[in-house]
């Protein structure tokens, strides 16, 4: 099969690439990149204008599919079917499923179901068993089955002590840490960013002194151990400033943040919507500009979702009962390229660098965040200019609990490949959405 | 529905739980009177949201339906055929109760639906439950919940279908509470405006705080709230108060002390180390009201009271000073009010007016 995408802006940081040209995929590579290849023996030509981008499928290094354990919020083959809608073709998932990712068969487990979805899905094992922060996994043997990180995400590991061992042992694989930031005296019973808002709502706050503690401490740390720290969605000005300066001092730290925190603030939280609550929580106006800075100057590298389902039914509770998470592959391109593209913070190179490139480059996926030829054909069509209005109900995903509902997105992937094959194209969603 | 106008009290003395010479209701009357028709609220959710008009609109006719509880015979049929459903997910006597004699004073028909917080979690949603009450004909649900809120997702989910009443949401926010505050406040100062009013005790977890600091705030009184630091929120003075964390800055010229109950609780997670040390800090005494404030301070309390704890137990009896009982008998009369207009039609609602304005 040779499909030939032809005439469209093809943007790829990797290679530096940024011109108009065709671009032709046989069977699960990408054969040939140039100006007006040859259409003969093609099986199917997809004609495109320069307003569209041909750029490498995108990776979230932060999702949650649920799996095993709970299908009823999500699935791997659901989880998959998201991502694609939203232009992903690599994400990593995190490993606090019931039972815990945290030993070769839970590994061979999750390979197994993410086969038939056509996309990449790479584990991140959990950094302790069972996530109870008492034992170290076998992370040598986990990453020789395909663990990309470690992380204990949902919770942090709480003693100074385990994440030191932790560093220094995973330092012998090259692997970093996915640092879940929370000090859990100080989370209390918090449900919300501790600040103005939680005092008019009258909810128990979460500080982001809550966070940043455990920044500076992992900082620390790193800076002990010459471990690899990658911190997962950051969400305070406090905890920017830490990374900027450990950063600048050359520790080999990383940091992600999600489209969340980056648009929405705690103001978002006055409707008692539990679609806005996640952990750590949407913070403060100064917290969000501080990230927006943040991503501009390249100190936090890497847009992640945090993909986190939950069913309607458990978030149809009061703001305090209900489970924290928002899930986010289905939104994530749309926001960011309206609030960043479309306003000129980030150009289109920048924007996937972010989304792509970077992501692909800090958890060593090869096979992802480039465009080249010879390499896999993980693309993503993307009309940039697309208006379309968030509906949950027409989602992938198995679950509808995006803060992003309702609103106006200015621009989405149109078509997504995954080694070749055209797992998502919005053209016969909508027709078949009128059948 | 058609209102029966003579059900509406248009003379009568009021004299029920006046302890001290002037009563609940004597003074402030002379206000001028706004027109009811202006109501628009189907809800009482939060007080933020009242305008200065609404909450005059809310005083004024709970000044003339007050005159129903001074006569022997306390009803009239104002909301006869109307169905009211007390919800409580949290204990409380004398909101209940208070919200039940209001609506009975009123003969609507009225149903008390207690339930234990632990069934929300594992049993019907919150929505279920007001859907299956409102299937069944209920006009208006009044709601007590520890979770902050809730009145505000019902609202949003069911819009003008039910009328949704907050008796009191988690740390959010008490309007009744706050409404008889004020109601109480100025049937003995007409003119809040420049007033400074203290409240003193558990800012952080206190809903009534927060109802009095908004409503005090659209009269023009001058607010101030004292706690220990671990007991004061963040950003309060957003809200338009002044914080402090010593009693003697802060009670300093008060003209109206309002103690907020001391949870036992505040010990044992750690946010003061002992209620010994407390009640020597913070505990409204007559010594610290006579060294720091208006010699003719008004002292007021939402109870239920720690007496020996938060206030000395000399002070709330002292009916010269303690506005505690009328506090109670207003709440009634507030919640009258707040039931009568958020279920009325703006006709019934500017037939009102003329008896209000006749019963001055």
């Amino acid at each position: 099969m040779k499909i030939l995408l032809q005439g469209a802006r093809v943007i790829c940081p990797t290679s530096n690439t940024d011109s108009i040209q065709d671009l032709l995929i046989e069977e699960s590579v990408i054969a040939q990149m140039g100006e007006r290849l040859s259409t003969d023996g093609v099986d199917k030509v997809i004609a495109l204008t320069s307003d569209q981008w041909v750029i490498p499928g995108l990776v979230d290094v932060h999702v949650h599919f649920r799996d095993p354990g709970n299908s009823d919020k999500e699935t791997t083959a659901s989880g998959a079917a998201a991502a694609v809608a939203g232009g992903f073709t690599s994400v990593c998932v995190m490993p606090n499923t019931t039972p815990v990712i945290d030993s070769t068969p839970m590994i061979l487990y999750l390979l197994n179901a993410a086969r038939p979805t056509g996309i990449q899905i790479h584990p991140i094992a959990a950094v302790t068993k069972g996530l109870l922060g008492e034992e170290m996994t076998a992370m040598g043997t986990l990453k020789a089955h395909g663990a990309v990180a470690f992380s204990d995400d949902g919770r942090p590991v709480a003693k100074a002590s385990m994440m030191r061992k932790a560093l220094e042992y995973s330092r012998m694989f090259d692997l970093p840490i996915v640092c879940h930031a929370e000090d859990c005296s100080l989370f209390g019973n918090g449900v919300m960013h501790e600040g103005y808002y939680s005092t008019v709502l009258g909810m128990p706050g979460i500080p982001s002194v809550c966070e940043s503690v455990i920044v500076a401490r992992d900082i620390e740390l790193v800076r002990y151990t010459g471990g690899r720290v990658h911190f997962a969605h950051v969400s305070s000005k406090e905890s920017v400033s830490l990374i900027r300066k450990a950063k600048e001092e050359g520790l080999p730290v990383t940091a992600e943040t999600t489209p969340h925190y980056l648009t929405l603030t705690d103001a978002c939280c006055q409707d008692y919507d539990p679609d806005f609550r996640m952990n750590g929580p949407l913070r403060a106006d100064d917290d969000q500009a501080a990230l927006i800075q943040a991503l501009i100057d390249g100190v936090i590298d890497v847009i992640a979702t945090d993909h986190a389902p939950h069913t309607p039914e458990e978030k149809a509770m009061p703001f305090d009962c209900a489970p924290n998470g928002v899930i986010g592959l289905e939104t994530s391109l749309g926001v960011m390229l309206t609030n960043f593209y479309h306003t000129g913070k980030l150009n289109p190179t920048e924007l996937i660098q972010v989304m792509s490139s970077r992501p692909a480059e800090i958890f060593k996926l090869p096979q992802a965040g480039r465009l080249e030829v010879g390499a896999r054909a993980d693309i993503a069509i993307v009309d940039p200019n697309l208006e379309w209005t968030v509906d949950p109900m027409t989602f992938k995903s198995k679950s509808r609990n995006t803060p992003f509902k309702g609103q106006t997105l200015k621009g989405r992937a149109t078509h997504t490949f995954a080694a070749g094959q055209l797992l998502f194209s919005l053209e016969s969603e909508q027709s078949e959405a009128f059948c | 529905m058609t209102t029966n106008a003579s059900s509406i009290p248009s003379e009568g003395t009021f004299n029920v739980g006046d302890h001290s010479s002037s009563g609940a209701f004597l003074l402030g009357q002379n206000l001028p009177l706004v027109d009811p028709a202006l109501w628009k609220r189907r809800h009482a959710i939060d007080s933020a949201s009242f305008t200065a008009q609404e909450v005059q609109i809310v005083l004024q006719t709970a000044r003339s339906f007050g005159h129903i509880l001074s006569r022997p015979i306390k009803k009239v049929p104002t909301l006869r055929g109307k169905v009211v459903v007390n919800m409580f997910y949290e204990n409380s006597t004398r909101t209940s109760t208070s919200f039940a004699l209001a609506a009975q004073y009123l003969s609507a028909d009225l149903i008390n639906f207690n339930v234990s917080t632990s069934s929300v979690k594992k049993g019907e949603s919150l929505i279920d439950t007001a859907e299956t009450l409102a299937a069944m004909g209920t006009d208006a649900v009044v709601i007590r919940h520890s979770s902050s809120g809730v009145c505000q997702q019902l609202a949003n989910y069911f819009g003008d279908r039910l009328c949704i009443l907050n008796a009191g949401d988690g740390y959010h926010d008490h309007p009744t509470q706050g409404l008889l505050d004020l109601l109480t406040i100025q049937s003995r100062l007409p003119e809040i405006s420049g007033k400074k009013v203290v409240i003193v005790g558990d800012i952080l977890h206190s809903r009534v705080a927060r109802s009095n600091i908004y409503l005090l705030k659209l009269f023009g009184a001058n607010v101030h709230v004292v706690a220990p630091a671990t007991l004061l929120p963040v950003d309060i003075e957003r809200l338009g108060c002044t914080a402090h964390t010593k009693i003697e800055e802060a009670l300093d010229g008060a003209d109206v002390v309002m103690c907020l109950r001391m949870q036992l609780e505040r010990q044992s997670s750690g946010l003061i180390p002992a209620m010994s040390e407390y009640t020597r800090f913070y505990c409204i005494t007559k010594e610290r009201l006579k060294r720091h404030c208006q010699p003719n301070v008004l002292l007021m309390h939402p109870g239920p009271m720690n007496r020996g704890i938060e206030i000395a137990s000399d002070v709330a009896d002292d009916l010269a000073l303690s506005l505690i009982t009328n506090q109670v008998t207003n709440g009634v009369a507030i919640r009258m009010a707040l039931l009568y207009l958020c279920l009325s039609t703006p006709t019934e609602r500017s037939v009102l007016l003329r008896f209000q304005g006749d019963s001055v």
